[in-house]
Formats: structure tokens, sequence, C-alpha cells
């Protein structure tokens, strides 16, 4: 019997109650959630849910301030998130600043890569987070590169069909395949506060005050399609970033020389005081 | 008005084996007394089929073969009749504590609830199985007759007004808790049921028996009217066992915790309540046996210095035995029993008894059950069960202070912080009636921060500096901002005085991209980032504190 007649057999056996079983579907695509970062959600549609999502980048690339902003975003909407921190390098003060419901937060201090992955795969197994947050970032390269692929693939399983996003933070990426989305982080740029520079720049280095961090956000995989790329470059402010992916700044949380508050009611050490003199 | 009367036959041979339920199916008998002068006291049908009686010493019962001996528990006998007491309330809030193995219950309006008196008797007998038990339960039109029921005949016993007489007359006159004197005059005159006592004429009987006689004259007809003397439930929710062989592993342990939380779960769920708190108390067998093998080495070598510092106390103390005391405290009312396991479990896995344990108490502080509405727009929250069982891993897995939700202190310290449990259910009523998340601002920059801070070398020039050396990779300081000086608690014994710069520092590119710890960009000659660095003026001494990311 050719393929041809058995499929036909089949179709003629299964008409009535299966409709179009040979047909190919599409697989349905996942819930996404804002990031808070409005240049990244139209480059990427937002973070998929029930997903393993990579960033990746060096220190200072921006990796802290993205779980940051993603953290407010879903406390505040009244969701319960998880970050297991492999080197202890979490600012929860610094985070509540950014507007994290701490109380929404739990956090998981590891001293190694090993309690890293056993945390994070209690607390998916577990389950019932919006996010789980596994920081890699300051743990060697060499011992995150050594992670089997199995483990990822677990994460990943254990995560499909569900609400809870899967956060990767490293270095580099390692979850290869595993992974439906990886953006990639770089510094671009940090911005002083311009006033300062007037008068005279490093030589009143009190009056320099860090503004923020200009990123820019690469798109090194992706299952989805984004839902506005396109529009990205034509409503922005910012210049679009060549070689594709987007920039966005990051400010800080305290208050600058114009006396204009920024978002955050509370200041990182002391600096909202501006007054600290030795 | 009905009553009815549960009653638990052979209840001291029940209390022992309610713990024990695989030997019911053995021949058993429970020995008391104090030593050497151990006697039987309750024999089961299997062991009296074998030749076991009562009286007979320990070393006449040993001889018989296959036969299950257990020592007599006062604390069982307790617990046993609190959960009969339980029980009973589980159906009508009147009750009556007669005896240790016998409960009256006032069943007014319960027939309409249950459907049937008929109904209501089997699903008391059914309860008292799910307790451990196998219960007599009669119920008539007074409390008098339901006992006698429940007492002389087994299974459950109904008896109309008008057979009450009738169905009774048939039991032993025994059955009527008779004193010495009077069971020897009654079987003098031949006087041997309940049936030929009622017959006998009331005048001629209050002569010579006087009105005790005719009080039992009325209990043999089923016709004494007494009203029921109420009783309460216990506040306090306690299961004992005594252990013939001490116990010194975990799995046989945990078998026996999960016998004894099926039961005070089963009792707490009868009086619709839960606990949020479990005491355990165990008696432990002196020695130097090593109990429980763990692999956790701290484990190990605390439980080592436990015995250490018991061999230096004086002699009367370790020759007693000692007690290992152990509180589960627990976020919210439960009483799924297997979820309280799985928590003892990894309670005992991270702190664990040093010595055998030979007596086990649990006691369930009780809590009204909690509520919780559910709803299709709730936000993803975990649930609490599976949750406290999670943290519990996780506690076991990182230590209990490196977990929970993290708290700012009052203080000005530098990335001083705490931990506090996480409850996502307090932190949704803390943020109940406030604003839905505001549209999203820019993202604020945040500090991964360095625990403990890298020690670096900094030169400084015109108090301001302008290279650092740390991780091996020497920087040029291409803007700084600062110092930002802050100090604090100068009157404790961990004061800080110190001064924050906010440095951008270049790096030169190879040196980066070796050590991975530097922002690299593609379009620059170098690699840069923006740090914290802290200069302790006490100690005179730089260091990295983090870096923004």
């Amino acid at each position: 019997m050719t393929l041809a007649a058995l499929r036909s057999q089949l179709e003629d056996s299964l008409r009535g109650k299966v409709s179009a079983p040979f047909a190919a579907r599409r697989a349905a695509l996942p819930q996404m959630a804002a990031s808070g970062i409005t240049e990244i959600d139209r480059l990427t549609g937002g973070l998929p849910r029930g997903c393993l999502t990579e960033i990746t980048g060096a220190a200072g690339s921006g990796r802290m301030s993205f779980l940051v902003s993603l953290l407010a975003g879903l406390t505040r909407r009244g969701e319960s998130c998880a970050v297991v921190d492999g080197r202890d390098a979490f600012d929860p003060c610094g985070a509540e600043a950014a507007g994290v419901a701490l109380g929404r937060l739990l956090l998981v201090r590891c001293s190694n890569i090993e309690q890293a992955l056993r945390g994070a795969d209690l607390l998916l197994h577990g389950g019932g987070f919006g996010l789980v947050a596994l920081d890699l970032s300051d743990l060697p390269g060499t011992a995150v590169r050594r992670v089997p692929l199995n483990a990822w693939f677990r994460f990943r399983r254990m995560v499909e069909n569900t609400a809870t996003i899967l956060l990767l933070l490293e270095q580099e990426s390692c979850a290869k395949s595993c992974a439906s989305l990886v953006l990639r982080l770089e510094m671009e740029a940090a911005r002083w506060n311009s006033a300062a520079r007037k008068n005279g720049g490093m030589k009143n280095p009190q009056q320099f005050l860090l503004g923020g961090l200009r990123i820019r956000a690469e798109v090194l995989r992706s299952r989805f399609e984004a839902a506005e790329s396109s529009a990205v470059n034509s409503s922005s402010n910012e210049s679009p970033a060549p070689g594709g992916g987007c920039l966005y700044e990051t400010e800080a949380a305290w208050i600058d020389l114009t006396g204009k508050r920024r978002r955050g009611k509370n200041s990182i050490s002391g600096r909202a005081a501006k007054s600290a003199k030795p | 008005m009905p009553f009815a009367c549960i009653h638990i036959p052979h209840f001291i041979l029940q209390a022992a084996l309610r713990a024990e339920p695989e030997l019911c199916a053995q021949p058993a008998g429970i020995l008391d007394g104090n030593p050497p002068l151990l006697t039987i006291v309750a024999v089961n049908e299997k062991a009296a089929r074998l030749g076991l009686r009562l009286e007979m010493t320990k070393l006449q019962a040993e001889q018989i073969p296959g036969l299950q001996i257990r020592r007599r528990s006062a604390a069982q006998e307790t617990a046993a009749h609190a959960a009969l007491v339980d029980l009973a309330l589980a159906f009508s809030p009147r009750i009556e504590d007669t005896a240790a193995d016998t409960i009256a219950l006032d069943l007014a309006g319960l027939a309409a609830l249950f459907g049937s008196l008929e109904n209501l008797a089997h699903r008391m007998a059914a309860r008292a199985a799910e307790f451990g038990f196998s219960a007599n339960v009669g119920v008539a039109s007074n409390p008098e007759a339901a006992q006698l029921a429940a007492r002389g005949f087994s299974g459950v016993t109904l008896l109309a007004p008008e057979e009450e007489a009738q169905r009774l007359g048939g039991l032993p006159v025994s059955a009527l808790h008779l004193s010495a004197e009077m069971r020897e005059t009654l079987d003098r005159w031949g006087v041997r049921t309940c049936a030929a006592l009622a017959a006998l004429p009331v005048a001629q009987l209050s002569e010579r028996l006087g009105q005790e006689g005719v009080r039992m004259q009325e209990l043999a007809r089923g016709a004494n009217v007494r009203a029921l003397i109420p009783a309460q439930g216990a506040t306090q929710f306690e299961e004992a066992l005594e252990l013939d062989t001490p116990v010194s592993e975990l799995e046989p342990l945990a078998f026996l915790l999960g016998r004894l939380l099926d039961q005070l779960c089963a009792r707490l769920s009868a009086r619709a309540l839960a606990t949020n708190e479990i005491r355990l108390k165990m008696k432990l067998e002196p020695g130097e046996e090593e109990i429980f093998p763990v692999a956790d080495e701290s484990v190990l070598q605390r439980n080592s210095a436990r015995k250490k510092s018991g061999r230096k106390n004086s002699a009367a103390a370790q020759t007693a035995p000692s007690i290992y005391e152990s509180t589960l405290r627990l976020p919210l009312p439960m009483r799924d029993s297997k979820v309280l396991l799985r928590l003892w479990r990894l309670h005992l896995e991270a702190d664990p008894p040093v010595s055998p344990i030979v007596k086990i108490e649990m006691t369930a502080e009780p809590a009204r059950t909690r509520f919780a509405q559910s709803g299709l727009f709730q936000p993803l929250s975990p649930d609490p069960e599976k949750l406290e069982i999670t943290m519990a891993r996780a506690r076991h897995l990182v230590g209990e202070a490196n977990i929970g939700a993290p708290e700012p202190v009052n203080t000005h310290r530098p990335l001083a912080f705490a931990m506090k449990r996480f409850d996502p259910a307090a932190a949704a009523d803390d943020f109940a009636g406030q604003p839905a998340a505001q549209a999203a601002l820019a993202p604020v920059i945040a500090l991964r921060a360095f625990r403990p801070a890298l020690p670096a070398r900094v030169e400084v020039r015109a108090d301001v500096p302008v290279r650092v050396l740390f991780n091996g990779v020497c920087g040029e300081v291409i803007a700084a901002s600062g110092p930002w000086r802050n100090s604090g608690d100068w009157w404790t014994e961990d004061p800080w005085n110190q001064d924050e710069w906010d440095l951008e520092i270049e790096f030169p590119l190879a040196r980066a991209k070796e050590s991975k710890l530097f922002a690299v960009s593609k379009e620059s000659a170098a690699s840069r980032g923006v740090y914290r660095v802290i200069y302790e003026r006490a100690a005179d001494r730089w260091s990295i504190g983090g870096v923004y990311d």
C-alpha cells in the first residue's frame, strides 16, 4: 500500500471524528510579559511565559537593571517572584528604590553553582512564581559552561505550559536551543550629569552625578516574531542601533542637581541629601 | 429524643494497638504492672484462641508462639480517650464523657441532618474506624439504654422505644455493672439475664436490694431516664506512642510520626479545625550508639558536640534519659498529614536527635481553618502548602538565614538588609487597596554588589582617584563622582566610616577580555564600566563595593 493510499484510508476512517488529522498545527504563541523597558518590549514583544530566556553580557552591561525592572513590574502587578542569586550580588535596597515590592520577592542567596541549580530546581518544581530568575553572572564562566545541556532542558520542561518566566543571567549564552529568547546586553556609555561638566568636569567630582547608563540590547535568538520591531526606530527618540537591536537608557534613582526627583522614593547610600562633603 | 452511645470494647487493647493497626490481625496481649510482676490485662480474640488468659504472667505469655506483647501505656490511653471525645463532637455538640471507653451523645435534631438515625449510627462507626477504633454504637430513647446496647451488642444497634425491654432482655446482668454483692445475690436467685431481672416484682426487689436494685431493674428494662452531663472537648490535641524497641533511624521514625499525624489530623478534621504549630517531644535512650546516619557534615559535627557537652554534665544528668524537643511553626493553618509529615522529615534531617527514641509525644495547637477565595483573575501565587515544603527543602540546602523575603533595615549602613519569612499572602494584604502598577518609567540603574568587597589599590591625585587596580587589571578613571561620605554605628563594635566614589574606569581591552569581568564594547578600543569604589577611612583601605549593572 502506498503512502498516499494509507493516508487516504486513515482520513476516511477518522472523518467526522478528527478534523484534518494530517494538517500541520502551529504551536500556540506563549503569553508575553512586559519587561518594563519599552524599547526591549518593542524589540521582542516582551518576555515569553513558560519559556527560558537568557540575558547575557559582561559585568556592567545592564543585566541587573533589566532584572530589577522586570521584578518591579511583576511584583507591583501582584505576582510572586523568586531570584536565585548565585553569588549573593542582589541589592534589595536598590531594588526597593526601583519599585520592587520586596514582600513578593523570594531571595535565595547561594555561594556556588550547585546550590544555585538545586535551588532553582526546587522553586520550579514547587511552581506558582511569575518569575524565577537564576543569576549566574558572577560565577566562573567555566563552571557555568560545564552545566550539562539536559539540566537546562529539564528546567525548560518544568516551566512549559505554566505562566512562569524562567530568566537566566550569565556572561555567555549556555542554554543553546533550550532558550526561546536570548538577549545580549552591552553598555554603550555612562551618562554623567552634564551641568557638572560645564563647571570643570573632573575638577569638581562632587558636582558630578551618575545619571545612568546607555545600554544596547541585541536579540541573538528568538523563536517569536516581535510584534512591533519595525516601529522601534520610527517612534523612539533614540537613533536606530546599527546591526539590529535597540538602545535604551537607565536612570539613577537619586535626585540630580537640577532638583528634579526621578522615579524611586528612596535614595541609594544617602546621595539624595547632596550635602555630603568630606 | 434519641440518644447514642459509642463504646470501644477492649479499650486497653485498642488504645495500645491504635498506632499499630497491623497487629489487630495478629494475636496480641497487653502487659501491665510493676516489673517483675507484669501480668496480662487485655487479650484479643486470636490470642485467646491460642490460650492466652487474663492475669497470666509475662513468662507464661511468652511461651505462646506468634504472640505480640505490648506494655500498657497511660499516655496512649489518654490520647485514645481524647480521640473518642473528638469523634463524638464531630456529630453532636452535646456529649457526655461517661467513661474512658464510652461516650454518650444527644442526637436531637441530627436525624434530619444525616438522613436517618440508622445512617447516623453507621457514619459514627465508620468514622470511628478512621480514628483507629472498632466501635460499638447503640441508639435508644435514653442514654442508659443506648449505653447498655453499645456495651452488650457488637456493631450498630438501634432500639425502637417499644422494643427496648425486649431487645435488652437477652443481655446478661453482668452488662449492668452490678456491685459484687448484688451480682452474687442475683446469681443465688438464678437471675442471670436482664429479662429475668426486669420480671421481678418491684416492691419485693426494693425490700431486698434497696433503691439500687430498683435502679438496676429500670436499666434492665431500658426505662431509666436521666439527663446527660455535658462535657467539652479538649483544647489541645495530643497523641503519644511508647516504643518497646528504641528507634534509631529516620525511616521507621517517619513511619511512626506519619501514624501520629494521621490521627491528629483526623481529630482536627472532626472538629473542623486545623493547626499552625506542632510540638514534638521525644524521650531518648542514653547511649553511644550513632543514630540517624546523615550525610551532612555540619549535622554530624553538631551532634558530636552535643554528645560531648552531655558527657561534661553531672553524673545524675548523664544517667537520666534526655529529651528531644522541637516545634514546627506553619505560616498558615494546615491539616494535611502528608504535607506535615514531609515538613517534619525535612526538619529532622536538619536537626536529628542524638540518641535512640523510646517515646514520642506530638501536640498540635488548634487554629481555625483558613478560607481562600479563588478567582479567575488572581495574580500568580504559589500554593501555600507546596510553598512551605519548597521553603523547607531550600532552607535545608542554603541555610535558614539565606532564604526569605529581603527587608530593608532601619540603618544607613550601605547594602544592609534582613531576611524575613516569605509570605505572599501577607504581602497581598500589605498591598491591598494600593493602585496597580504605574506606567513603566525609565528603568532604574541597579548595583551588582560584591560580597565581600574586592580589595583594590587606588592612585589618588588631588584627592581624586585616577587609577584603580583590582583583579589583576589596572584601569584609568575617566569620570568620577564623590566622595560621598557616610558613617554610623560608632557606638557598636562594628562601626563604619567610609567614602564612596562612583568611578567610570577604562581597562585595556586585552586584559579585560581575559578577566571577563568588565563591560566590553565592540566599538570602543578599551573596555569600561562604572564601579562603586569605597575608601574605609579607619582602615585606610580601598575596595570595590560593586558595579553598576
